[in-house]
């Protein structure tokens, strides 16, 4: 292709002298400056038409019912609870209830297991109404900190959580100042159920992009408290929430991951959650959900990809049949 | 050289030539030197002399370059930001860098610079060229005056004013020179202009007597002169200057001794001259403008195209500035708290902050527009401008419009034009060297009232074998029954009779004589006696009058020398028998032009000292200038002439008489006078004079000369005609020969009406004879309207009868037709009529009409032509096409696309100009396509963001969607697809409609292709979220960022968009495979590279696809189904639309696939669909005979439209 064009823009005058070199070449390059060159034309028959539309209605339907039997099986247990949480008397201020830090923030509730769960049984606290994807909450964070720690003094990307009291923080931004903070404990009866809350976030973000030697610095230490805190002995790329967190949504609905339960869950198991409801989301009208869930090859519960694989593959057979018997109501 | 070394020593007599300037006239232009615009001052032989210094003028260094290195800069990027898209990404690339930017500056910038450097690099490339051919000019060799006698070579740049030069026979004048002396005694020498103004005659020029003299190097040792002269100009016609020398005495100068750079030194073995004008200040470059810079018309809807992008583009910002607006002012309540603490709006910069929300949208306005720039697509223009490029290479190295005899390819002298070839509606073609060779045969003459020549013309053999053989199939290649091949170009006269000697025993030998002298006489041919052979070669004006001399000489008469003053022919002498040379003193010329349409000679025979004036011009002014005694053979001449006229030739009365001494005196004296008169009427005062002497002839007879069609013309034109465009041809022949080239290229036939608007009525010659000019005008004016009306009421008539009409309408009722309250009423004629043909037109009214017929019908006009005298037409046609034949360059360089042969254009229109427009149409449809998915799938993210102006792609993601992974598919379309192959192009001409109506280019259309963007986009964005949403999307449990979806709907829309060309061409060769699923393959490879990139640098991309989507089977279930789904709709659209309602070219896919393609019984039927009552060509002349014959309506011939 390329030695063919440089070929034709060299020489624009006598077309036919040029061409002398190999037979093969002399050919192949004739068919190209011809426009002649071998090509596939495919046309758009009635009975290629039909064959399309049915193979596309045969391939989709089988994948749509294997999607959404996958997403069935998944058994995900979903609560609710930033409303219920709220004592009765702070129920009409419940900005002023999450701000004073003097109300203690246990709350406890319980869910019941309908359907064995297998282990391990994903946590994840959902966030309703969230703009992590805000440009400014995105933008407000600075990679090179995260690796280097205080040695990257070029944060102003972080403004305006860049510095308090005249001293960097580590990690920057308003990303890590909002950090998510309530936190559950489990258990089934009386056992304790063991949470495990390791390895939730990313390889690449613990490996590559928080820093094993940089430790949290002058971490909400500012006049206004955002989110959590973190523990400033425990270097960066082990604080996997942090990690997760920071991973910022797409979407202002999103669920982030808390831990992992390594048992199985049987059927009519209650399982008591103790949580410190801390986070607000209460000035913004966002809810609070936690969420138990098992995952299956595609992960969590979510019918629409089955559903819509079905449903496009029932439209391709029906738009065969209507093309074939317009085809033969109209003849050509 | 043998040759030139001989007429060197040949002592010419004294020189008669009437052109030197007499003594009376020079004080008048002397009395101009000197004065304003006379000021410049040469010094001859001596450039280097103080004063010359001090004057500064121009050196010889011509350039043509746009740029050098220090303008480039400025100037091209000035060029580019001339663009408002570029200007507006401009704006964009700066505002990057501000805190406003969506996104990273460089990302921005980066293909920014692409565009701009790939444009500016063709820019360099194509201004290299030129400079390549500067450089080549500039270092061109001359002989110039180094002192002391002695010449020596220099470079042309180095030329300086003033300086003496020596040029050789057929070298290039290196500047505008004031000619010395020549290789001749009476220092004559002929130049060739063709570089100039396109003719091909030789011109004589003549030195002073003054400076005659010097005609050896050693001459110019010392000589001194001073030209004082006007300064640079533009006129290459007009010359005035002085020359001092010798005894200070002032010589004028005149046009007669300026030599003009570009034009070239023939027939003379060298000459003297000094440098006058160099470089910049010749006449040459000073002539040399631009040529007007001509447009598509797809190209200026693609600029209304991005304007109303710009439009949307702005207005779905301002959606998004609003609502930013409202959600930024809620961030923090009336009552003092916030809302979304976690975006901190109590401690925020201007562009968010709450309190000044207002400030805020406007600013977000500014982001939003940055952001949605991706709905303009950037590389639309470069991509059509490389696009464009390769086209025209494709239509230069077509072996089909290659013409092997003359070694010319076709050449698109101008890329910008390509796809308008697929859109013309009217093509105006000049006839002769356009539709006719231009090539003239001699082939009949009428001598004495007696008819000779049994040739059979061209045209007569075409009508014939149209009677005979009236099947479309036979046509072609039957030049075997033109067996008797005419041996000798530019002669096909066959007749025993006069022919070997046998005319001495005709009847009237003396006339024959006569008449056959006057041949190799009256002209201003020059023979060149090849040294190796005993022929004569002649140089001519004009081929027909090559012609006339070649006919001469093979009827015994052999013009073999021209001199100065005298004429030599070989020629039977009645008396002796015997061949015998004869000199006849050329006393005067009467030179042809188009008013007097004659010419004649004043010739004393040497041997009987007789006084003879030879005459011969056009049957109009001829017959009048009989004397009585003259008109023997009238009656029987007027009737041959009318026959051979009715044939479609080029007709010359031939005629004579002898001069008294006195009379001759007289005349001479008045012509000098006339000539000498340095005024405005000169010309008119010489007519007159011309007129006195030109008359009470003596006619002899009249001469024949075909004038050859090309090859294939009456093919092109009949498909041509079925492809729906209009042929109006243009000519500056008289009504009779147009009509008859008509017939034959059938753009007339039988039983078509033909509306013949001609001013040449009787009323008006009677007033021409009374003299009152405003009366003939206005007459004339009221009689062409009437005609007109007349016309037009016959086209009502003939529509309901639908019979084909055709209009024909000269040269002088053309001009009455033009005027400004006339030219409606003329111009709904014309478009009624199948065919119209201007004759006796001259080049401003060919430039008229095509303006007209231009702004008139708002199509597309096409002009062709070969000749100077339709530079006008082409340049002011939508497309000007030259045909690169024999009458020079000047057409060709002022066209848009050269061709060979007028019967290239049917492929170059029906197949290169229907696939340019179909490439191009498709392409930009589908650019704004591609760009409306990638814009549409930001909104939506947008509006998921609270339209805070975030991307919901990295950063580089978004910089390389159209510089990279979409940008080489749709060239491959632009450049390589096909519709339908050229066979089929050619076999179903009905294909060209498409073109004419702008179907594939249509708002319709357009917006059509707008809203599938949308709708893949919507498919691609609602499909992707609903699909990810929350829950976990693997096995591991981790759930979607926002870096994994923009990933894969980043990889969604890249497969869409591939896919979709892939789904709208049907022609695939290796190279479109190529690039499409390349294109595809190339954004994997991409993501893949990108994300081992340090963190710093890939940011969200770092890892994505190997770590997060590539071993998530959710992804690429996610993918097939977001790809499948957004191109379900368009695939269920084009499905039914070929099956159900199919264009033309889908028409002839189902023709193809059914096989009937090859049957010509199909493809006849379908030829026939295309045919209209209106339709002309040769098909529809058989249909129309076949009909008549049939009396019964056929239903087959209604329009398929």
């Amino acid at each position: 292709m390329m030695s063919g064009d440089r070929e034709i823009s060299s020489g624009s005058r006598a077309v036919a002298s040029q061409i002398r070199r190999c037979r093969g070449c002399e050919k192949a390059l004739n068919q190209f400056t011809q426009q002649n060159l071998p090509a596939c034309k495919p046309l758009l028959t009635p009975a290629s038409v039909i064959t399309i539309f049915l193979v596309l209605g045969v391939a989709f339907i089988p994948t749509g019912i294997i999607a959404l039997h996958a997403s069935q099986k998944v058994t995900e247990i979903v609560e609710r609870y930033d409303a219920d949480c709220v004592p009765p008397e702070y129920r009409n201020n419940k900005v002023a209830y999450i701000q004073d830090s003097s109300i203690p923030k246990n709350c406890s509730r319980t869910v019941k297991v309908e359907k064995h769960m297998k282990a391990p049984v994903f946590i994840y606290y959902q966030l309703d109404n969230y703009y992590q994807n805000h440009r400014r909450y995105v933008k407000s964070r600075s990679d090179q900190q995260l690796l280097q720690g205080l040695n990257y003094s070029k944060t102003s990307s972080c403004k305006p959580e860049e510095s308090s009291n005249g001293l960097p923080i580590v990690p920057c931004g308003l990303i890590a100042w909002s950090l998510f903070n309530d936190s559950y404990t489990f258990s089934r009866g009386m056992e304790l159920l063991q949470v495990n809350r390791t390895d939730i976030s990313w390889k690449s973000d613990r490996d590559h992009k928080f820093g094993k030697d940089v430790y949290p610095f002058n971490f909400q230490n500012g006049s206004f408290i955002g989110g959590g805190t973190l523990d400033p002995n425990i270097p960066l790329s082990n604080q996997e929430d942090l990690l997760v967190w920071m991973r910022t949504a797409a979407l202002p609905t999103f669920r982030k991951l808390y831990g992992r339960i390594e048992e199985d869950l049987h059927p009519g198991d209650l399982i008591e959650i103790d949580l410190l409801n801390n986070y607000n989301t209460y000035s913004f009208g966002g809810k609070k959900k936690l969420v138990l869930s098992t995952t299956s090859w595609l992960g969590g519960k979510n019918d629409f990809l089955g559903v819509a694989y079905i449903f496009v593959g029932w439209s391709s057979i029906f738009m065969a049949l209507v093309f074939l018997l317009l085809h033969l109501r109209y003849p050509m | 050289m043998a040759n030139g070394d001989r007429q060197r020593r040949r002592s010419h007599p004294s020189s008669v030539h009437s052109l030197s300037f007499g003594r009376q006239s020079s004080e008048e232009v002397l009395s101009l030197i000197g004065g304003p615009g006379f000021s410049r001052l040469v010094f001859c032989n001596d450039p280097h002399c103080l004063q010359a210094s001090i004057l500064k003028y121009a050196g010889n260094h011509v350039s043509s370059t746009k740029y050098n290195i220090a303008t480039f800069l400025p100037k091209s990027l000035f060029e580019q930001f001339r663009r408002v898209a570029n200007v507006y990404f401009l704006l964009c690339a700066l505002l990057s860098f501000t805190p406003l930017s969506p996104y990273s500056a460089l990302s921005n910038v980066l293909p920014l610079v692409v565009v701009i450097g790939v444009t500016m690099g063709k820019e360099i490339l194509e201004d290299w060229r030129r400079q390549m051919q500067d450089i080549e000019v500039n270092n061109r060799l001359v002989k110039v005056h180094r002192g002391g006698g002695v010449f020596d070579n220099i470079k042309w740049k180095d030329l300086k004013v003033g300086a003496v030069v020596k040029v050789d026979k057929d070298e290039y004048f290196p500047a505008d020179l004031i000619l010395l002396s020549s290789s001749y005694d009476e220092a004559i020498c002929y130049v060739e202009t063709m570089n100039l103004d396109g003719e091909t005659n030789l011109k004589m020029k003549q030195a002073l007597d003054v400076t005659s003299k010097l005609q050896e190097d050693l001459d110019f040792n010392d000589f001194k002169a001073v030209i004082r002269c006007e300064d640079p100009n533009a006129n290459l016609y007009s010359f005035v200057g002085s020359l001092e020398f010798e005894n200070e005495q002032h010589h004028p100068l005149g046009p007669q001794q300026l030599l003009l750079r570009d034009s070239k030194l023939r027939n003379t073995d060298y000459i003297y001259g000094v440098v006058i004008f160099a470089g910049q200040d010749t006449k040459v470059v000073q002539n040399s403008t631009a040529p007007p810079s001509k447009r598509s018309k797809i190209e200026r809807r693609t600029d209304k195209l991005v304007y109303l992008l710009f439009a949307g583009l702005v207005l779905i910002s301002f959606i998004g500035s609003v609502f930013f607006g409202l959600w930024t002012s809620d961030d923090i309540t009336e009552d003092g708290s916030m809302t979304r603490w976690y975006l901190r709006p109590d401690n925020t910069e201007i562009y968010y902050n709450p309190r000044k929300a207002s400030i805020a949208a406007i600013l977000h306005f500014l982001t939003a527009l940055m952001l949605y720039s991706y709905f303009i697509p950037i590389s639309l223009y470069v991509s059509i401008e490389i696009v464009k490029v390769l086209q025209s290479i494709f239509i230069n190295q077509d072996l089909n419009m290659y013409y092997e005899e003359g070694d010319k390819p076709a050449r698109a002298r101008t890329s910008n034009l390509n796809e308008e070839l697929g859109q013309v509606e009217t093509i105006l073609s000049d006839k002769t060297g356009t539709l006719t060779c231009n090539s003239m045969e001699f082939i009949k003459c009428s001598i004495a009232g007696t008819a000779y020549g049994i040739g059979v013309t061209e045209v007569e053999r075409a009508l014939t074998r149209r009677k005979r053989l009236p099947d479309e199939e036979v046509h072609g290649d039957d030049t075997s029954d033109n067996a008797h091949k005419a041996s000798v170009k530019g002669f096909n006269f066959f007749d025993e009779r006069i022919m070997n000697g046998e005319w001495i025993n005709q009847p009237h030998r003396d006339v024959i004589q006569s008449f056959l002298r006057l041949m190799a006489v009256c002209h201003t041919a020059i023979p060149e006696v090849a040294e190796d052979r005993r022929e004569v070669t002649y140089e001519a004006e004009s081929p027909d009058e090559a012609a006339f001399v070649v006919a001469a000489r093979e009827l015994g008469f052999e013009f073999f020398d021209r001199t100065q003053g005298s004429v030599s022919i070989r020629e039977l002498d009645l008396v002796s028998g015997k061949r015998v040379e004869r000199n006849y003193k050329l006393l005067n010329v009467l030179e042809f032009s188009s008013s007097r349409k004659r010419m004649s000679v004043i010739v004393r025979d040497e041997d009987d000292g007789k006084l003879l004036l030879l005459s011969k011009g056009a049957d109009s002014v001829m017959f009048g200038r009989l004397s009585e005694d003259g008109r023997e053979f009238e009656a029987r001449t007027k009737e041959h002439v009318g026959e051979y006229a009715d044939e479609g030739l080029r007709t010359m009365v031939l005629a004579y008489r002898e001069l008294g001494e006195d009379e001759y005196r007289e005349f001479d004296e008045a012509f000098r006078a006339a000539k000498n008169i340095v005024s405005a009427d000169r010309d008119e005062m010489v007519e007159e004079v011309e007129d006195r002497i030109e008359k009470n002839l003596i006619l002899l007879g009249a001469t024949a000369v075909e004038d050859k069609l090309q090859n294939g013309v009456p093919d092109c034109i009949d498909k041509l005609a079925q492809a729906g465009i209009k042929l109006w041809v243009l000519t500056g022949d008289k009504m009779e020969t147009a009509i008859n080239i008509g017939y034959a290229c059938s753009l007339l036939r039988q039983g078509m009406k033909q509306i013949i608007i001609s001013s040449e009525t009787p009323e008006r010659v009677a007033l021409l004879k009374a003299g009152d000019d405003l009366a003939v005008s206005a007459a004339a004016k009221a009689n062409v309207v009437d005609q007109i009306n007349r016309g037009k009421t016959l086209i009502k008539e003939s529509r309901e009868s639908s019979d084909a009409v055709a209009l024909v309408i000269d040269g002088t009722s053309l001009a009455f037709a033009l005027e400004d309250d006339v030219k409606d009423a003329f111009f709904e004629l014309a478009i009624g009529c199948a065919s119209v043909i201007c004759c006796r037109s001259s080049p401003k009214q060919k430039a008229l009409v095509t303006r007209l017929v231009k702004i008139r019908t708002g199509g597309t006009t096409l002009a062709i032509g070969d000749g100077a005298n339709d530079v006008g037409m082409l340049q002011e046609a939508d497309i000007g096409i030259g045909i690169s034949g024999l009458e020079g360059m000047q057409a060709v360089m002022s066209s848009d696309i050269a061709i060979a042969q007028f019967r290239f254009l049917e492929r170059l229109l029906l197949v290169h100009g229907h696939w340019c427009y179909r490439r191009i149409s498709s392409m930009i449809c589908y650019f704004f396509y591609k760009n409306i998915v990638f814009g549409f799938t930001l909104f939506y993210f947008e509006a998921y963001t609270s339209f805070s102006g975030e991307a919901a792609y990295n950063d580089w993601y978004l910089a390389l969607y159209n510089v990279f992974f979409t940008s080489l598919p749709v060239i491959a379309l632009g450049v390589f697809d096909q519709d339908v192959s050229a066979v089929l192009c050619l076999r179903f001409p009905l294909l060209y409609q498409e073109g004419i109506h702008n179907l594939l280019f249509s708002w319709k259309r357009i917006l059509g292709w707008a809203f599938n963007g949308t709708v893949s986009a919507t498919c691609i964005f609602f499909f992707c979220i609903r699909a990810v949403e929350a829950q976990a999307f693997r096995k591991g449990g981790e759930v979607v960022g926002y870096e994994i979806l923009g990933a894969t709907m980043y990889t969604c829309v890249v497969w869409v968009v591939n896919c979709q060309i892939a789904l709208s061409i049907s022609y695939f060769t290796y190279i479109q495979h190529l690039f499409i699923w390349g294109g595809i393959v190339l954004w994997y490879v991409f993501v893949l590279a990108y994300g081992y990139l340090d963190p710093y640098i890939s940011t969200t991309a770092y890892m994505v696809f190997v770590e997060a989507c590539a071993p998530a089977l959710s992804f690429w279930l996610v993918t097939l189904f977001a790809v499948i789904s957004s191109l379900v709709p368009y695939f269920t659209y084009s499905a039914i639309q070929i099956r159900f309602f199919p264009l033309y070219h889908q028409m002839i896919h189902w023709v193809r696939n059914d096989g009937q393609a090859n049957d010509p019984e199909f493809c006849r039927l379908v030829k026939q669909r295309s045919l209209q009552p209106t339709t002309v060509g040769y098909s529809a002349r058989f249909e129309a005979s076949s009909k008549r014959l049939d009396k019964k309506p056929e239903q087959a011939t209604t329009n398929i439209e």
